[in-house]
């Protein structure tokens, strides 16, 4: 088991966001979840990277229980995340705003930076090696010197990738990476989760396209009111009668 | 890159203007108003790296001030201690305080960090004000040691004081373009920039914040020592509200989250107070309208305005010399093209 959750719950006052959700994402495949709009996606996300903690319920990665770690100790372990929107830091450069990305792999502190030690020196210059490496990956070298406030819509997806990436994750989680882009752009960014997969990433992403997600997902969940109502291949999703109702609202059969 | 060497040619200048400033002007007031505002500078260089750079306004910063230099005081005064000493042990008493208010105020976010903090502020005023057999209460503190003498250099004219205080300027100067220029930096922007993100990138958002809280009350205490060994006299006032928003203002005007910022704006606004002093009170109907102006047009004050326009132009260059290429590399494939046709 790669990452699991078991019986993952978590209630906000009365209103249960999460239900018992069983999950299991698989090593090297693009897991997606889908589901209407609050059917609690992210919140799953959220309870994940250990950005609330859970009701009830665990999570499990690579048999280590992180459910109540904090979201940064759960970033060291190697799992990464994006946010529907990212809040760069628009006057400085696209470099700039990635070499962070990758501080939770250096040891450097306060005392390094003002006496400016060679630890410091070296582990700059190996932040700034990663953030020039991920932005190449994600195709942005063109931009890094840009300043971040100038980039458009699809430019940003991909700095948040990339500020992902920078941390040397195992498993990177999206939060719609492809809203409010365009079908060409998705088509690359598409492309670009693909080429994650490819280099020993696994993927998972909340997405609401359901043709990019059809064509690109090995293995879909769909929550409706915060439970799971299906899992399985895109294929197996389609034809499922209790995803159709969730969507339609209706019988499968008209 | 260039905004960088740019932004320390800028301090370079000013560096040395400082320190040739006392034998260009013989006048011991000027020397005097411009020891005072370095003594701000260093507090606003505090206030600087946790509101500018980690976007958490602190509104208790003058009340740290108040301690370092109710600390340096009564460690002098009523101790009887070193002066020395007593400076460096007015330091660590700020700070483990600082240590101690930031873990309960840094559990507030935004506004509620600023009001509470405002809160702790008027509360250390009330505390020195009203805690008469420490401090003295509203009749304050009267004889103040100067600072001791470092071997053969003694501190007792105006113009030796301004140096001292000239190199503590310089040394928190460094200090924090050290810690903005480093990984540590980087992380406090990150947090400034989206608190959530900064913790899924792994970094402890706890623990940094925290450790800007107490560098930022180091400076101040740090200030607070200087100013009150430099006046030789303190009332409960220097840990009044309206002194940190005297602070707050020099950095909103310099430019809040830029390294000249400090400097900047707390020079200029020190000496134009002084110009304006005939006007007393009614400066603040000067003040007031170019404050709204500024933050309106300028939120990131002179220095930030300037390093945005300087980065617009640069990116305009940019775009202006790849539009050329563009245009040449077509014009060439069509010269090019044409005269294959003629071939």
């Amino acid at each position: 088991m790669f990452l699991e959750t078991k019986n993952l719950t978590k209630k906000f006052g009365g209103n249960t966001a999460v239900n018992n959700v069983d999950f299991t994402i698989e090593q090297g495949k693009i897991n997606a979840i889908i589901g209407p709009n609050g059917a609690g996606k992210s919140t799953f996300f959220n309870l994940v990277s250990g950005f609330h903690p859970p009701t009830s319920g665990q999570v499990i990665f690579k048999g280590k229980d992180i459910t109540h770690l904090p979201s940064n100790k759960i970033a060291e372990l190697g799992v990464a995340r994006t946010f529907q929107t990212t809040n760069l830091f628009d006057q400085a450069t696209v470099l700039d705003n990635v070499i962070v990305g990758h501080r939770l792999r250096t040891k450097s502190n306060l005392l390094d930076a003002i006496l400016r030690t060679k630890r410091l020196k070296q582990e700059e210059k190996q932040c700034r090696d990663k953030a020039i490496e991920v932005l190449e990956f994600v195709g942005l070298t063109d931009v890094a010197y840009k300043l971040a406030g100038s980039l458009s819509q699809e430019e940003k997806k991909r700095v948040a990738f990339a500020l992902g990436l920078a941390t040397s994750p195992e498993i990177i989680f999206l939060d719609e990476p492809a809203a409010g882009v365009n079908p060409d752009e998705t088509e690359g960014l598409a492309e670009l989760m693909e080429k994650m997969v490819r280099n020993g990433i696994t993927v998972c992403l909340i997405e609401h396209k359901m043709s990019m997600i059809m064509k690109l997902a090995d293995k879909i969940m769909v929550l409706s009111y915060g439970e799971k109502i299906a899992e399985g291949t895109p294929e197996e999703i389609q034809n499922n009668e209790a995803v159709i109702k969730a969507y339609l609202g209706g019988s499968a059969i008209a | 890159m260039a905004n960088l060497l740019k932004q320390r040619n800028v301090i370079a200048v000013l560096i040395l203007f400082a320190i040739v400033f006392p034998f260009i002007t013989n006048n011991n007031y000027l020397i005097h108003i411009m020891t005072l505002a370095f003594i701000w500078i260093i507090a606003v260089y505090g206030l600087n790296l946790l509101a500018g750079y980690t976007g958490y306004l602190s509104l208790a910063h003058a009340g740290f001030f108040a301690i370092g230099a109710y600390s340096l005081a009564l460690l002098t005064t009523k101790a009887q201690m070193n002066y020395w000493l007593a400076f460096v042990l007015a330091l660590i008493i700020t700070s483990v305080l600082g240590l101690l208010i930031g873990l309960i105020s840094l559990r507030t976010k935004e506004h509620f960090f600023a009001i509470y903090t405002l809160c702790v502020g008027y509360i250390i005023y009330l505390v020195i004000d009203k805690w008469d057999s420490l401090t003295g209460g509203v009749r304050g503190l009267i004889g103040i040691p100067s600072p001791g003498n470092i071997g053969p250099i003694e501190f007792n004219t105006p113009v030796s004081n301004y140096y001292l205080v000239l190199f503590f300027l310089l040394f928190t100067i460094l200090v924090v373009y050290r810690i903005v220029h480093s990984l540590s930096g980087r992380t406090y922007i990150a947090i400034r920039n989206s608190e959530d993100l900064a913790q899924t990138i792994g970094i402890n958002t706890t623990r940094n914040k925290l450790v800007v809280f107490v560098i930022s009350t180091f400076f101040a205490g740090l200030a607070g020592a200087l100013y009150a060994s430099f006046i030789r006299f303190i009332g409960p006032d220097i840990g009044y509200i309206t002194i940190t928003f005297d602070l707050l203002t020099y950095l909103i005007v310099g430019g809040i989250g830029t390294l000249s910022g400090p400097v900047i704006g707390t020079i200029l606004l020190v000496w134009v107070s002084q110009q304006l002093q005939f006007l007393q009170d009614y400066r603040m109907m000067i003040f007031g309208p170019i404050l709204t102006l500024l933050v309106i047009f300028y939120p990131r004050g002179i220095s930030g305005g300037f390093i945005d326009f300087r980065a617009k132009r640069k990116e305009k260059k940019q775009n202006q010399s790849n539009l050329n290429q563009n245009q040449q590399m077509i014009s060439a494939q069509e010269t090019s093209a044409a005269s294959n046709k003629n071939g």
